[in-house]
Order: C-alpha cells, then sequence, then structure tokens
C-alpha cells in the first residue's frame, strides 16, 4: 500500500489541469437535456476534449485514447470536477458502452465505433428498459429477426436518457420466441433511421431527459451485434458491473459537492440550525469513504481482479449519500430552500431533485440489496 | 498509488485469523464466561509466540518494526472473535509510546508482558489486573505504575469479555516519562477501534447469514425473505464503505497532521457506526434467538458499544474531522493531502 502519487501521476495532474484551465467554458452551458442547443453545446464541448485527446483517457490511443490506467483516470476526473467542466453528455457511450465494446467487440466494431464515440460525433443512449421490464430485465419483449446479413428489429424501449437527442442506442433485444435470460442479444441502431420514432418524457425537473423509443421493422446490419448472438444478457450484466462498480458515477463529483457544502454550511452556519454541522461532516466523510473505496478497486482491478456483486454496494452507497448531501443543503437554506436560484448559482435543489433519481436507475436499490444478499452473502433466492 | 496489501501483510493477517478463530470459539467464550474472567493465558502465550506483541514495537528495541496497518489487519482479525485479551491496547498502542519514552525500559524486553494504557479520556482502564504496568496520562505526561502501586477498583461494564477498573493513583509512586503524544497514542486507538469494529460487524453479519440460510418459517428459509435480506445487505454495504477508510487511516497514521487524524477518526467512526448496524442487524434476524444470552450477537453488540466510548466520544473524533474539513482545502485532489 502506498498512498502517494508518483512523480508522473503528478505531472500528469498539472497536465490536465493546465489543459482544463486554458479550454473549460467560462459561462455553464446549457443543460443538454433541456433543449437541443444545450445537447449539441454539449457536443462542441465533447470535440474540445477529443482535440486534447481527452475523450476517454484508458482507451488504446488507436481508438481515440491515451491508453492510461484507472489511477490516472481518476486523477482525470478528479481535475475535471474540479475545473466545473460540462457534464459528459456521452457518459452512455464512454463510460458504459466503451468499456463493454473493448471487452467484447471486434476489432473491427471498436474501429468503426470507438473513435466517433470518443469524439462526439456519435453520441450514445441505452435502450434496454421497457414498459413491461423495468427491474425485471430479463423480460423484454423487443425482438430482433435475422435476415441474412441485416437483423430487423421490433419493440417499444422507455426511459432512455438523452435519447431525444443521441444518434445512436445500444439496445436489448430477444430472438422471436426465446424466454428469459436465453436468445438475447445486445444490439446498435441509428435512433434516426426508418423506422424509429422518438418520444420525449418529461423528467420531475421538467427537462425532456429520457425518451420511448417504437421500432418498426428496423433494419441494422449483423455487424450492429455486440458479441455473439444469444449473448446479450451476459454482456448487459458486464455492462451493468462497469456502471455501479466503477464509471458511471466518480468519487470526484461527490467531492466537489462536499466541499461546497462546507462552502454553504460556513456561509450560512450563523443562521442555520447547528446540529446541520454534524451532517456536513458525514456528506464529507461519504464523499472521502466512496473515493477511498474507488481507489481500492481501481488498485485491485489493475493487479489483474475482476469487478464482482461488490459493484452493487457502490450503487447504493453513492446514490443515498448523493441524497443525504442534497438534503443537507436543503436544510442548511432552510426557508429558500424552495427558491429557484438565479442562473449560474449552485443549483442544489435541481441537483437534489437528480439525486432522487438515483436508488432507481442502473438497477434499483432495492434489486442492488438483493444481488448483494444473494450473490455477497450467499442468501437463498 | 496503490491500494493494495502485500503477501507479507495477507500471510500475517491470516495467521491471526486462524489462531483466533481456533482458539476463540463460542465454547471458549462460554467457558471464560461461566470462570467469570477475560484472560486465556494458554491464548495469550501463543499470540506472544507468534510475534503479535512485537509487532509494532522498534526493530532497536527487539520488536518487527511494522507498521500500523500490519497491526490493524492483525486487530481485526481480533474483532471478528471479540477477542478478550488486551493485545490492542498493550501491543497496538501501549507498547509504542512505552518504547518512544524509554527504549531500554525492562519490559519492552518481555514479548509477553502487557502493558495497560490509561488515557485521561478513559474513565477506565481494561486489563489491568493482568498487566505487568499501567501508562497513566497526567497533564500531558506519561507516567508508569505497576499495579501494586495502585489502587484498581473493579467496574461492571455490559461486554461480559471485558475487565475494566478504576485507577486510583499518585504520580508520587509512578515513574515520570515525561510530555507522551497522547494524540499519536489517539489516532492509534482510533485505527485501531475502527480494525476491529470491521471485524465485529463481519461476524455479526456472517453469524445472520449462517442462521438465516438454516432457519425456517413459512416453510422457507428466512434468508429469502427480502427484509431479511435488505437488513443484512446494507449492514455490508456500511462495512464496505469503512473497509478502505480504515485501511487508509492505518496507512498514513505515521503523517501525523491534520489529514492523518482525521482519516483516523472518520475511520472509527465508520467502522463502529457500521459494527453497530450490523450486530443490530444481526439480533433482528435472529429474532427471540438474537436476544438470548445463547446466541453470541450480543458479544458483538456490546463490544462495539464498549469500543465507541473510549479513547474519545464520537463528538470528539467527528470534530477533528470537521477541524480538517473547515481548516484545509477541500475536493477531489486532497483525498491523498498531507501536510508539507
Ligand atoms: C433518471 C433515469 C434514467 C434512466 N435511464 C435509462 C436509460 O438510459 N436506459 C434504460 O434502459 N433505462 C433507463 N432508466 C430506467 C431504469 O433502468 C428503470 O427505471 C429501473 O430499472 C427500474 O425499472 P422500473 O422503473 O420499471 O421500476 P419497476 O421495476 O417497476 O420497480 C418499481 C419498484 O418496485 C421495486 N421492485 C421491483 N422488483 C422488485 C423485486 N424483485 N424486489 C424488490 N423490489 C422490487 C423497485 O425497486 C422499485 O422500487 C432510467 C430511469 C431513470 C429514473
Amino acid at each position: 500500500m502506498d498512498l502517494s502519487y508518483t512523480p508522473e501521476q503528478q505531472t500528469f495532474r498539472a497536465e490536465v489541469r493546465h489543459w482544463l484551465e486554458a479550454h473549460v467554458p467560462a459561462h455553464p452551458l446549457e443543460h443538454f437535456d433541456a433543449t437541443r442547443a444545450g445537447f449539441e453545446a454539449h457536443r462542441q464541448w465533447e470535440a474540445t476534449l477529443k482535440s486534447g485527446d481527452w475523450g476517454m483517457v484508458t482507451w488504446p490511443k488507436e481508438y481515440g485514447g491515451r491508453g492510461l490506467d484507472l489511477i490516472q483516470w481518476l486523477i482525470f476526473e478528479e481535475e475535471y470536477y474540479r475545473a466545473g467542466a460540462p457534464g459528459r453528455v456521452n457518459q452512455n457511450g464512454v463510460f458504459l458502452l466503451g468499456p463493454t465494446l473493448m471487452e467484447f467487440g471486434t476489432h473491427e466494431q471498436k474501429q468503426r465505433f470507438l473513435p466517433p464515440m470518443a469524439s462526439g460525433e456519435e453520441i450514445w443512449a441505452q435502450a434496454w428498459s421497457e414498459p413491461q421490464a423495468g427491474s425485471d430485465l430479463a423480460g423484454v419483449r423487443a425482438t430482433a429477426m435475422r435476415d441474412g446479413d441485416d437483423y430487423v428489429l421490433n419493440g417499444h424501449k422507455i426511459w432512455s436518457s438523452r435519447a431525444v437527442f443521441a444518434d445512436w442506442a445500444f439496445g436489448l433485444f430477444r430472438e422471436p420466441g426465446s424466454e428469459r435470460h436465453k436468445g438475447m442479444s445486445l444490439i446498435f441502431f441509428k435512433l434516426d433511421q426508418p423506422g424509429v420514432t422518438r418520444n420525449p418524457i418529461r423528467k420531475i425537473n421538467g427537462h425532456v431527459g429520457f425518451a420511448e423509443i417504437f421500432l418498426e421493422d428496423v433494419r441494422v446490419p449483423a455487424f450492429n451485434r455486440l458479441g455473439d448472438e444469444g449473448q446479450g444478457w451476459h454482456i448487459c450484466m458486464a455492462t451493468a458491473g462497469f456502471e455501479r462498480g466503477l464509471m458511471l458515477r466518480s468519487p470526484a463529483r461527490y467531492q466537489v459537492a462536499a466541499a461546497a457544502l462546507a462552502d454553504l454550511w460556513q456561509a450560512r452556519k450563523d443562521t442555520a440550525d447547528p446540529v446541520l454541522e454534524a451532517d456536513v461532516v458525514r456528506a464529507f466523510m461519504n464523499a472521502e469513504a466512496y473515493a477511498l473505496n474507488i481507489y481500492q478497486t481501481a488498485s485491485r482491478l489493475i493487479a489483474g481482479a475482476k469487478i464482482g456483486p461488490e459493484a452493487s454496494t457502490n450503487k447504493i452507497f453513492w446514490s443515498e449519500m448523493d441524497i443525504h448531501l442534497h438534503q443537507t443543503a436543503l436544510a442548511i437554506l432552510g426557508t429558500e430552500a424552495e427558491l429557484l436560484p438565479p442562473a449560474g448559482q449552485h443549483d442544489w435543489l435541481d441537483d437534489y431533485i437528480f439525486a432522487l433519481a438515483g436508488p432507481i436507475y442502473a438497477g434499483s436499490n432495492e434489486i442492488q440489496r438483493n444481488i448483494i444478499a444473494e450473490r455477497m452473502l450467499g442468501l437463498p433466492r | 498509488m496503490d491500494f493494495t496489501l502485500n503477501d507479507e501483510q495477507q500471510m500475517f493477517a491470516e495467521t491471526a485469523t486462524t489462531l483466533f478463530g481456533d482458539t476463540c470459539t463460542p465454547d471458549h467464550w462460554r467457558k471464560m464466561m461461566e470462570a467469570g474472567t477475560a484472560f486465556d493465558p494458554d491464548r495469550w502465550a501463543q499470540i506472544v509466540e507468534n510475534g503479535f506483541t512485537l509487532l509494532m514495537l522498534p526493530e532497536s528495541a527487539g520488536g518487527l518494526g511494522l507498521t500500523e496497518l500490519d497491526f490493524a489487519l492483525i486487530a481485526q482479525a481480533a474483532g471478528y472473535v471479540a477477542l478478550p485479551e488486551p493485545l490492542v491496547e498493550s501491543a497496538g498502542i501501549a507498547v509504542p509510546m512505552l518504547a518512544a519514552l524509554a527504549p531500554d525500559h525492562a519490559l519492552l524486553a518481555d514479548p509477553s508482558a502487557i502493558i495497560a494504557i490509561a488515557p485521561s479520556a478513559n474513565p477506565v482502564v481494561a486489563s489491568a489486573d493482568v498487566a505487568s504496568a499501567i501508562l497513566l496520562e497526567k497533564d500531558g505526561h506519561a507516567f508508569l505504575a505497576t499495579p501494586d502501586k495502585v489502587t484498581l477498583t473493579p467496574v461492571a461494564t455490559i461486554d461480559p469479555l471485558r475487565r475494566v477498573f478504576r485507577v486510583d493513583w499518585n504520580p508520587a509512586n509512578a515513574q515520570d516519562l515525561g510530555p507522551a503524544d497522547w494524540t499519536l497514542a489517539t489516532d492509534r486507538a482510533a485505527v485501531f477501534a475502527a480494525a476491529q469494529g470491521l471485524g465485529l460487524a463481519q461476524r455479526s453479519v456472517d453469524l445472520a447469514v449462517t442462521y438465516a440460510k438454516d432457519r425456517q418459517q413459512f416453510g422457507k428459509p428466512i434468508g429469502s425473505y427480502q427484509a431479511v435480506k435488505h437488513h443484512l445487505a446494507s449492514a455490508q454495504v456500511a462495512i464496505e464503505f469503512a473497509r478502505p477508510v480504515v485501511l487508509a487511516a492505518a496507512a498514513s497514521v505515521g503523517q501525523q497532521d491534520v489529514y492523518s487524524r482525521a482519516r483516523a477518526s472518520h475511520a472509527r467512526t465508520a467502522a463502529l457506526e457500521a459494527a453497530d448496524k450490523a450486530a443490530r442487524a444481526s439480533i433482528q434476524v435472529h429474532g427471540a434467538m438474537g436476544y438470548s444470552w445463547e446466541v453470541d450477537v450480543h458479544l458483538f453488540l456490546k463490544r462495539a458499544l464498549a469500543l465507541t466510548g473510549s479513547w474519545g466520544t464520537p463528538a470528539f473524533h467527528r470534530a477533528r474531522v470537521a477541524t480538517r474539513l473547515f481548516n484545509r482545502p477541500a475536493g477531489p485532489d486532497q483525498t491523498f493531502a498531507r501536510e508539507a
């Protein structure tokens, strides 16, 4: 165990910081879920990131990355959040599909899909959930019928984040007649291609953050299938492991929020309820604990370990800590908690509302607790 | 940057786990409780034989000169069996303090000698009856006294595997070792209490898992019910997010700055809260069995309770985290910060 950064890691941090200082937009961009303009501004930012080769630092150079390890990825993320850089509109691509493509994709698929993902030319949505298949994802009904070198896709997907404005989606489909975990495949389709209809759905903050997608005889080449036919469930679970265990939520995000909470407390403690200091300290400890846990995970993965069911503990921890942190902020704001802040000011309220989704998406926390109990602790199903 | 334990550390910890697991079984606990003792000379002899009492003693004084991290792994194994003997207090906290103040002291040459330690924060001192000497805090100094030079009054405690005493003493009858680093001792105590807390918590969960697989109600094992599963899953989450803090805290005690002190206090807070949460979940999962003396879960609840009040209250340790948070920069680039 050595909890200090090497000189190379320190140089790397300085390099990231320097680049971000020169490139992060001076004014916050409009939210990518709010309007097409906001979405495109974020796409532009992804291109800027790519111009510095910062699209996804862990990918090999040939696919648009820098071939760095997970500790360097963490350092990059720390600097990224510290700099207040824009949210990653392509996070479904770079953080979820990307690692999965890296593991299961062919060389040709990686060459085709990763570089435009890293540059934001192609922005991805995840199309797994269906009206009848939420927590019980093995209940998906959307079908992929093989037709020569193509698949013909049909079905109804829902809650697909970013899908309103995104370019591509990776969806879960089944061979007609197959049941449950068998016969599923992970297949990519373009969101603007014939047969695809997407209807925006407004989230509780009013943004059109996700969409439902109808697919009617949508034809895609078999090249768009990731992994073997019928291997879709297995691949989805690998993606979900990355999502929950490591990449979806950077520790830095919560450390920045916890530091801002400490500032909020310092500014308001003369009038706020004194018992809240304990919650401010707890929010800080939680963010630190999450960071240390992720550093430990990164070290383990570098040493050759694989992500296992303990990924489910992460998802519960960050989602619950996020809610606690923002509840504390609103409690400090007290009588002003309900007021929408002036543009450009820290929006504790919107972040709180977003935090409430945490226990639902990426597999609800109830499902995560089932996974921990059954696969980590070995309790019967 | 590397967060993994090396082979040597893992081997040492495994040795401790095996030794404690073999000698500190539910049968042993029962026998000790019936006999009204909290010290097993045979086990202590084996602990000494394995070198665990020499871990934190510098090599120059004949010890192994290992670190807080190495010792924390042993402390975690001790927590897993609610070890009655004062290994942590003596070898983890008192020995390195005495070695810093009086490296040539004769007591340090005897690896089986138990040194009790009485910081002013604690109203009682554990295992003073079996100690060769007691380190006592007064005005920042450390005084060393043999048990016959002080008055020990046993005080009843809820933890049946811990013996605690009030100490009445006169500095004139004790050896003044001069100003001592009680803050460093507090850091070590916090980290090792935290490590024990991890062990306590995991044992509580493991006991409940075993029971829940076996116990049937409504024709099924109770462990198949989600309400039961979720209690234990929540406890496991608390453990998973205390463990890396404990390891990081143990690895940074030597920094001796505002950051390492905050991390030690954070570790203690998180791990003892996890121990409490896990013990209560375990009792609930055991039903009335969990409420009975016959089932061992209560030992883990009680030890967590005992540790939570010693070497500083939760409020004291929260204040140490607050001092770091409000007086130094916080944020994602500060996770491993240290005083320049
Ligand atoms: C903000 C947001 C973004 C999302 N983005 C995407 C996306 O990009 N792509 C995508 O495919 N999906 C996305 N989703 C959908 C998400 O994955 C699902 O909401 C989630 O899997 C839960 O499914 P459901 O909503 O149908 O709830 P249900 O499965 O109907 O669950 C309802 C409630 O019942 C509980 N429950 C269900 N089954 C069990 C059980 N066996 N044991 C205990 N409790 C149970 C759940 O925990 C939940 O509390 C998103 C959701 C949100 C809120």
